[in-house]
């Protein structure tokens, strides 16, 4: 069963049965939305792009995207840059899976972001979703839809940090502007 | 199509009608244990060997021989055997290797009676041993398999029968291995008894009797062997008798056997060890409330004192895929992990998902009943070839640079949690020393102490949880590194004296090890693939290593010639016979001492060459090919080349540049180390930059294109991931060993 996920919900990354995750996948999926216009039915490609910064007490120490596509440590992997999107028709076009049970223990918290590389505001984007996927066994633990479609070209997705033993996801959906992470540090800081 | 074996690994068989071939190349006794699920024998009479060679179904050779077969029809078999155990033993006083670790690798193989090999398994990897099962034969699910087992026993056939089981091990180990000895001193039959009367008539007469009339005198006499190999309870077998006792442990291991065939196969993350509860509890009569029927039941006739290894037992019994003795326990519990290996192994491989994304933490289920409950995951054990690839060559080549990839980022997770730790404690330190108030007074000190906690808090679980990871991986190199074949395979690995030349290239070839300072022990094979991308350049100067500081310069220079000739070696011995070429240059004749292997063998394509003239000479020659292949390749003419050209690969040894070489030789020189590779003209240099500083920066391209490797320990090379810094070890032949001329003697062979 899968949550739907609303802005600063907060989830337990607990499996039911009593043994924590070990495995998630933020998975990226999008379409490019068909413009209004003269020439309508020409749709322009979009490129969004996910990435993952891992903190340590509020510091960055390392940052996945579609230039570092592992984290040093090999905890974190990206599958690859995907310029177009809509390729799954509803499937991931970006993935970053996160081995959780080998990240380093001094990171604690890692945000997921998405950014709009090619400057379209998400407007111009459709079905787009962002959701994490217990890796082990296929099934959709969350879901969120980026819905509302504002005038911003990047969203802080959701975080996933360290809660006693286990790890916890909290949902964050906070638009923002940039067009890779970098822009995005003054607006990830916050949510820390 | 011959399945390759390695240890743990199984193999489905066509047919119940089997030859089973073992070669050795020194007489081996060979015989074969019918025993139950759990791998025991009933008695004495269910261990077919010389003396009493022929059972219903089985037939084994009653004296020892370098060669041996052995008849097997399984159907022939009692329904009671489940598990048939081809045994091994050197038979003491031929004259023979006193223990397998001397001896060339026993080689068996398991075949159709027309001649059709299944598979085939080298038994490496024995030291000590004497005596050893080979393989198994075993029932899964009514169909029969066959797995490599290789276990060996330090304390010969004796300590082997002891483990299956079987009463009076001692005597009976003795009988078996007169009924063999008279006959392997002397190879006809007939005479030998007549020399030998008295030994062998007595022989087969005697074992039958003894193991029932002795058994009250010799029930307690198996203990004393078992005793260092075993914690489990003596109690079954002296207590009920040992025909009883035996008898008596499968019935309640038979239970899960419904269940513990396929509950291997749900993977690591079911509860083995409750598992076979459940599926058992309805048929077990002895002990409804105890969580494990298995020891529940033998518990409840002998009352065994020690539940642990009576659980550990059942838990074993449990998973009927373990390959090792259910009584043949480690004593040490943390060789748990290492132990096991391949115990699940063997028949299902772990889902190889990389090793330390499924490592948790905590002991295997069956190791430790009391950590049981919160056990949701089993560490995965691990297997030899646990990789994806085409042939086993690519699977163990995939799993080294997979545990190379994992020990990097192992290492780079600790180092980047210990550097963060220190900043922070920096940090902290310098806000206390910032703040005059906590100059005076105790707050500065407590301040102080606590940052200090901070910080070790944070390196004491990194270090932990490292220590868990290269617990993990140092257990996967413990079964690696005797699986691997001879291009992959250090010096002192027993497959290299089993070496013949390979019918195709492996996929690389191993130039030494590599590790960490975090974990000196745990050494990644450095495979390079084949054909070589670049040149090799095995450095003489002094470098900035350490251990080179310590060597005078002439010590240096002999050492990397002899790493340079044990790479030459290897990379003729990892060649098919006559695909590889090596030619020499040396043009002052400095190095012949260091290049007598090769001279001598006979390997070399020509006599190293000798002054300026035959420096140029050699490098025409080649220049003129890669010029020639190149011609070929570009136009698509490969049928081009003239008549009679030899399409081996061809090696480059230089020693002593730039001696002998004027500017023409250079030129040619650095124009075959960079077109050379495409073409197969590889290169592999032996010398100093220092000596060659005349040419100014002209040669820079030239070392920069080269494979840089250290005659001595030397940390200059950096992985593709992290880019730390990891110690190269260059190849060391055994000090004192043959096998290097013994090797180069087989390559030599292989091509007449």
């Amino acid at each position: 069963m899968s949550v739907n996920m609303t802005k600063g919900q907060a989830i337990s990354l607990e499996k039911q049965g009593g043994g924590s995750l070990t495995q998630v996948r933020m998975g990226l999926g999008w379409q490019a939305a068909p413009r209004r216009g003269l020439f309508g039915s020409r749709t322009r490609e979009i490129d969004l792009d996910a990435s993952a910064v891992l903190f340590a007490e509020k510091q960055p120490v390392d940052v996945v995207f579609f230039r570092h596509l592992v984290s040093d440590d090999g905890s974190v992997r990206h599958t690859g840059d995907n310029l177009v999107g809509g390729v799954g028709q509803g499937g991931d076009d970006e993935a970053i899976l996160v081995d959780l049970q080998r990240v380093p223990v001094h990171i604690d918290q890692i945000v997921f972001t998405v950014n709009s590389f090619t400057g379209q505001t998400f407007q111009e984007v459709q079905n787009a979703f962002c959701r994490l996927v217990d890796e082990t066994n296929g099934q959709e633990l969350a879901r969120y839809t980026l819905d509302g479609g504002g005038q911003y070209t990047a969203q802080i997705m959701a975080k996933v940090h360290r809660a006693g033993s286990g790890w916890q996801m909290t949902a964050l959906g906070n638009p923002a502007n940039g067009r890779t992470f970098q822009d995005l540090m003054p607006s990830i800081l916050p949510h820390l | 199509m011959t399945a390759e074996l390695v240890r743990g690994q199984n193999h489905p068989l066509p047919d119940t009608r089997l030859e089973l071939r073992i070669s050795a190349g020194h007489p081996v006794v060979a015989g074969a244990a019918l025993g139950d699920e759990r791998g025991l024998v009933a008695g004495a009479e269910w261990i077919v060997r010389p003396g009493a060679p022929a059972r219903s179904g089985i037939e084994v050779p009653s004296s020892a021989a370098a060669e041996h077969r052995v008849a097997v029809d399984l159907a022939e078999l009692p329904d009671t055997v489940h598990r048939v155990s081809l045994l091994l033993a050197l038979p003491p006083g031929t004259g023979g290797p006193a223990r397998f670790g001397t001896a060339a690798a026993p080689f068996v193989s398991v075949g159709t009676p027309a001649g059709d090999e299944v598979a085939t398994y080298t038994i490496t990897g024995l030291d000590r041993e004497s005596a050893l099962v080979a393989l198994e034969l075993y029932r899964r699910q009514g169909a029969w398999k066959v797995r490599a087992v290789g276990q060996g026993y330090e304390g010969g056939l004796a300590a082997l029968l002891a483990d299956l089981g079987a009463p009076a091990p001692a005597d009976l180990a003795a009988a078996v291995l007169d009924a063999a000895a008279p006959a392997a001193a002397v190879p006809a039959q007939v005479p030998a008894r007549a020399d030998s009367g008295p030994v062998p008539v007595p022989a087969p007469a005697s074992y039958p009797l003894p193991a029932p009339e002795a058994t009250p005198a010799q029930g307690p006499a198996p203990d004393p062997i078992q005793g260092p190999d075993a914690i489990p309870a003596p109690g079954p077998i002296p207590a009920p008798g040992p025909i009883q006792g035996p008898d008596a442990i499968p019935a309640p291991g038979a239970d899960p056997v419904a269940g513990p065939d396929t509950r291997p196969v749900t993977g690591p993350d079911t509860r083995p060890v409750t598992g076979p509860d459940t599926v058992a509890s309805p048929d077990t009569v002895a002990g409804p409330g105890v969580p494990v029927p298995g020891p529940a039941a033998v518990s409840a006739f002998d009352s065994a004192p020690d539940p642990a290894s009576a659980s550990a037992d059942g838990g074993d019994a449990g998973a009927t895929i373990s390959y090792s003795h259910p009584r043949r326990r480690p004593v040490v519990p943390p060789a748990a992990p290492a132990s096991g290996p391949a115990a699940g192994a063997g028949a299902v491989p772990p889902p190889p998902s990389g090793p330390p994304s499924g490592s948790p933490s905590g002991p295997p289920a069956g190791a430790a009943p009391g950590a049981r409950d919160g056990e949701a995951e089993a560490r995965p054990v691990p297997v030899a070839g646990d990789a994806s690839g085409w042939t086993m060559d690519e699977r163990l080549y995939n799993q080294v640079w997979g545990m190379f990839e994992d020990l990097a980022r192992t290492v780079a997770a600790f180092r980047s949690a210990r550097e963060f730790a220190e900043h922070r404690l920096d940090r902290e330190i310098d806000q206390v020393l910032a703040d005059p108030r906590a100059r005076i007074g105790g707050a500065g000190d407590a301040a102080r102490a606590a940052a200090r906690a901070h910080h070790d808090e944070l390196v004491g679980r990194a270090q932990e949880v490292l220590d868990r990871d290269l617990a993990q991986l140092t257990a996967e190199a413990e079964v690696v590194e005797p699986a691997l074949p001879p291009a992959y395979a250090r010096w002192d690995n027993p497959v290299w004296h089993a070496y013949r030349a390979p019918a195709e290239p492996p996929m690389a070839v191993r130039l030494g090890d590599l590790h960490l300072p975090e974990r000196t022990g745990l050494r990644i094979p450095f495979l390079v693939r084949l054909p070589l991308e670049r040149g090799l350049w095995v450095d003489s100067g002094r470098g900035r290593a350490v251990a080179a500081g310590l060597l005078d310069e002439a010590e240096t220079r002999r050492l990397a010639l002899d790493s340079a000739v044990a790479h030459t070696a290897r990379l003729l011995a990892a060649h098919p016979a006559g695909s590889l070429s090596v030619h020499v240059l040396d043009a002052a004749g400095a190095g012949a001492a260091a290049f007598a292997p090769l001279t001598d063998s006979g390997v070399l394509a020509a006599p190293p060459a000798r002054g300026a003239a035959g420096v140029a000479a050699v490098l025409a020659q080649l220049t003129e090919r890669v010029d020639l292949l190149q011609m070929a390749m570009r136009g698509d003419a490969a049928e081009d080349l003239p008549p009679g050209f030899d399409p081996a690969r061809q090696l480059l040894v230089v020693h002593d540049f730039p001696h002998g070489f004027d500017d023409r030789a250079v030129t040619w020189l650095r124009y075959l180390a960079d077109e050379g590779p495409s073409v197969g003209v590889h290169l592999l240099m032996v010398a100093d930059r220092a000596d060659a500083a005349a040419y100014g920066p002209v040669l820079d391209p030239l070392w920069r294109s080269l494979l840089r490797l250290t005659p001595v320990a030397d940390d200059h090379l950096a992985d593709p991931w992290v880019g730390h810094a990891w110690t190269y070890e260059p190849p060391v032949v055994p000090a004192g060993s043959a096998v290097l001329g013994r090797v180069l003697a087989q390559v030599r062979e292989a091509r007449r």
